[in-house]
């Protein structure tokens, strides 16, 4: 199988109606690895994820994938290439969590092939991979919020593409629910070498959880590259206005960004 | 907190995809539907005898007259499961593009489009068949539902369900008062408009099952091909997108096939309520959401359920009728009402 794709950005102008958010970035995406984007409220970062991902139509700039500009692909081909968590999905009231994960299939089929043995065995590999097997035929109405958050994450998984996108997956999440998620699709990289791009809020974990980091500012690209290399107090002061202190994480030796504010400084 | 239901063994894997009891369901269905149709044929005013029902269905003895109503009844019942499973799909597909759980083809004003074609057609062309009516009130329910169409795409984020609805609201109230203003002043439209306006199946023949059955095949077409698309796009518009759906273009096909199968029972038959909600919320409470199955149940519903609705209204009316359209508003009504209280009237 091969899952090298060279996903890259030239000049992206994008925004919503007369509101130009993002002003010109350039990037390319780097294969098989996980890569977070960062960046404060407001800045652009979510927008950037949903025209890379087609959501949103660039005012100017090129996307390609291998070369090829994304909209030049028909839709359901770039579909079985590039997936898209995005980040408030409409839950269909008294939906079973197989039949959401086998949504995800969608591209996969054509009108007459219907349903394919492929296609039982992707649902399958999608609900085990993300531990949901027991709920599988469960209404999605009786999961908590974290296990659902795992059927959402099959379904884009059911979906079987090389490169996914997902907006903030762990928003809404309780702390331990957070690190479940990112372990997953930690597990999904290494097991399948899926690119992986995503938008996270918590910086200290996307420190950890990133092979490559984006940091936007009122939408232009700041720094981008290993965590270690780019997340200094310089850059964290400058993207986000806070001063801090960056330490070495004691469990993953990534850095660490301790907030500084205006109170219980001890100096 | 998660209630594990031990009914996840390995063997019905491919079964999950499959609503349980599908095929006791629709075994069920197509019961009914023998057993309604039937009923459809020897209840009425005059209630038929074996022989007279067997001398109709084989067309023996058509000069007696209890075969004759049987051949009357025959096309009045192929008429009435038409529409009933036209109004079915309609349903669906207007509540799955606009996500309301209560849209009917009412909602998008289509319906009035309809009336205010026909209106305008009896009150300035005199016009008075129904082959004339169906293309008026097709053309009406086409310009109406582009137009509420493009209203509701205006804006941020195009053709959004709230602000379709909210388009089709305005439209439709805009439309009943002109209507009501062309028709006011002319006592021979207001006739003419009144026996159309409470819908009716008796007035089926075999003339406008023949006239309707091309539109009900394509409709349905567009329908059963649209479904897997419709069921992605029931996750929102990001995600459909996501899955290579392109909304705007499946939403302006489900609608096109929404107001087809709407209009056209409309011109024929006239309005009638209540079926595009009925057939699918009773399936959608059986079967779930996934319209692979949704759609081919609830059209079997709709069926059913106004060819049920029509055999009630002749035996309630005895000697003569009461009309379908307040049949199923009666038995709609009420049905509803309690399904939204136990508010198992699932959203979308």
């Amino acid at each position: 199988m091969s899952n090298k794709h060279v996903f890259r950005v030239e000049g992206l102008v994008s925004g919503y109606e007369n509101k130009t958010i993002i002003h010109g970035i350039d990037l390319e995406i780097p294969e098989n690895k996980i890569s977070v984007i960062i960046g404060a409220n407001g800045c652009g970062k979510s927008t950037l994820l949903k025209t890379m991902a087609k959501l949103i139509k660039p005012t100017e700039g090129d996307i390609t994938l291998n070369g090829k500009a994304i909209n030049k692909y028909p839709s359901k081909q770039l579909a079985r290439t590039v997936g898209i968590l995005p980040q408030t999905p409409v839950v269909p009231d008294g939906i079973t969590v197989a039949d959401l994960v086998g949504r995800g299939r969608f591209p996969h089929q054509t009108l007459f092939s219907g349903w394919t043995k492929k296609d039982y065995e992707a649902v399958e590999d999608a609900m085990e991979f993300m531990n949901i097997i027991e709920f599988a035929n469960l209404d999605i109405d009786e999961l908590s919020g974290g296990q659902r958050q795992r059927v959402w994450i099959a379904m884009a998984l059911a979906q079987q593409t090389d490169i996914l996108f997902l907006d903030e997956p762990t928003t809404f999440l309780d702390i331990t629910y957070q690190v479940e998620i990112l372990d997953l699709l930690t597990n999904l990289n290494q097991k399948h070498g899926t690119t992986i791009v995503m938008v996270l809020h918590d910086i200290n974990l996307s420190a950890r959880y990133a092979d490559h980091i984006f940091a936007v500012k009122d939408g232009k690209l700041i720094a981008e590259g290993k965590p270690a290399d780019v997340l200094t107090s310089e850059l964290v002061k400058n993207v986000f206005e806070l001063d801090s202190v960056i330490i070495q994480d004691p469990v993953s030796a990534t850095p660490l960004v301790i907030p500084k504010g205006r109170y219980y400084v001890n100096d | 907190m998660i209630k594990l239901k031990s009914d996840s063994s390995p063997l019905d894997k491919n079964d999950r995809h499959v609503p349980k009891h599908f095929s006791i369901i629709l075994l069920a269905g197509f019961i009914l539907l023998i057993v309604t149709v039937i009923a459809s044929l020897v209840l009425g005013a005059r209630v038929v005898s074996y022989q007279e029902l067997m001398d109709g269905l084989s067309f023996q003895n058509v000069d007696s007259y209890g075969a004759n109503v049987v051949q009357k009844r025959i096309s009045r019942t192929v008429f009435g499961l038409c529409c009933g499973a036209a109004l079915a799909i309609s349903g669906v597909l207007m509540q799955t593009v606009t996500r309301n759980p209560l849209a009917d083809p009412s909602i998008l004003g289509v319906n009035t489009g309809a009336a205010l074609f026909v209106v305008a057609g009896i009150s300035f062309f005199q016009i008075s068949t129904a082959g004339q009516y169906i293309w008026l009130a097709l053309i009406g329910a086409s310009i109406t539902a582009v137009f509420v169409f493009g209203i509701g795409s205006m804006g941020r984020g195009g053709a959004t369900p709230i602000k379709l609805v909210l388009a089709g609201a305005a439209t439709s109230a805009a439309l009943s008062s002109l209507v009501t203003a062309i028709m006011i002043p002319n006592l021979y439209a207001m006739d003419q408009f009144r026996f159309w306006q409470v819908g009716s199946v008796g007035s089926g023949s075999w003339q406008s099952i023949i006239i309707f059955i091309p539109f009900l095949i394509v409709g349905i077409m567009i329908a059963f091909i649209s479904a897997p698309a419709l069921n992605a796009l029931a996750l929102g518009d990001d995600v459909a997108t996501g899955l290579g759906v392109r909304p705007g273009l499946l939403r302006a096909f489900a609608i096109g096939a929404g107001v087809i199968l709407c209009g056209v029972t409309t011109a024929l038959a006239g309005p009638i309520g209540f079926i595009g909600l009925l057939a699918t919320h009773s399936m959608r409470l059986l079967v779930g959401s996934d319209l692979r199955f949704l759609i081919p149940l609830s059209a079997l519903a709709g069926a059913i359920i106004l060819t049920f609705s029509d055999v009630a209204g002749r035996l309630i009316g005895s000697p003569g009728e009461l009309e379908v359209g307040i049949i199923t508003a009666f038995i709609g009504a009420p049905i509803l009402i309690l399904l939204a209280k136990k508010s198992k009237v699932r959203s979308l």
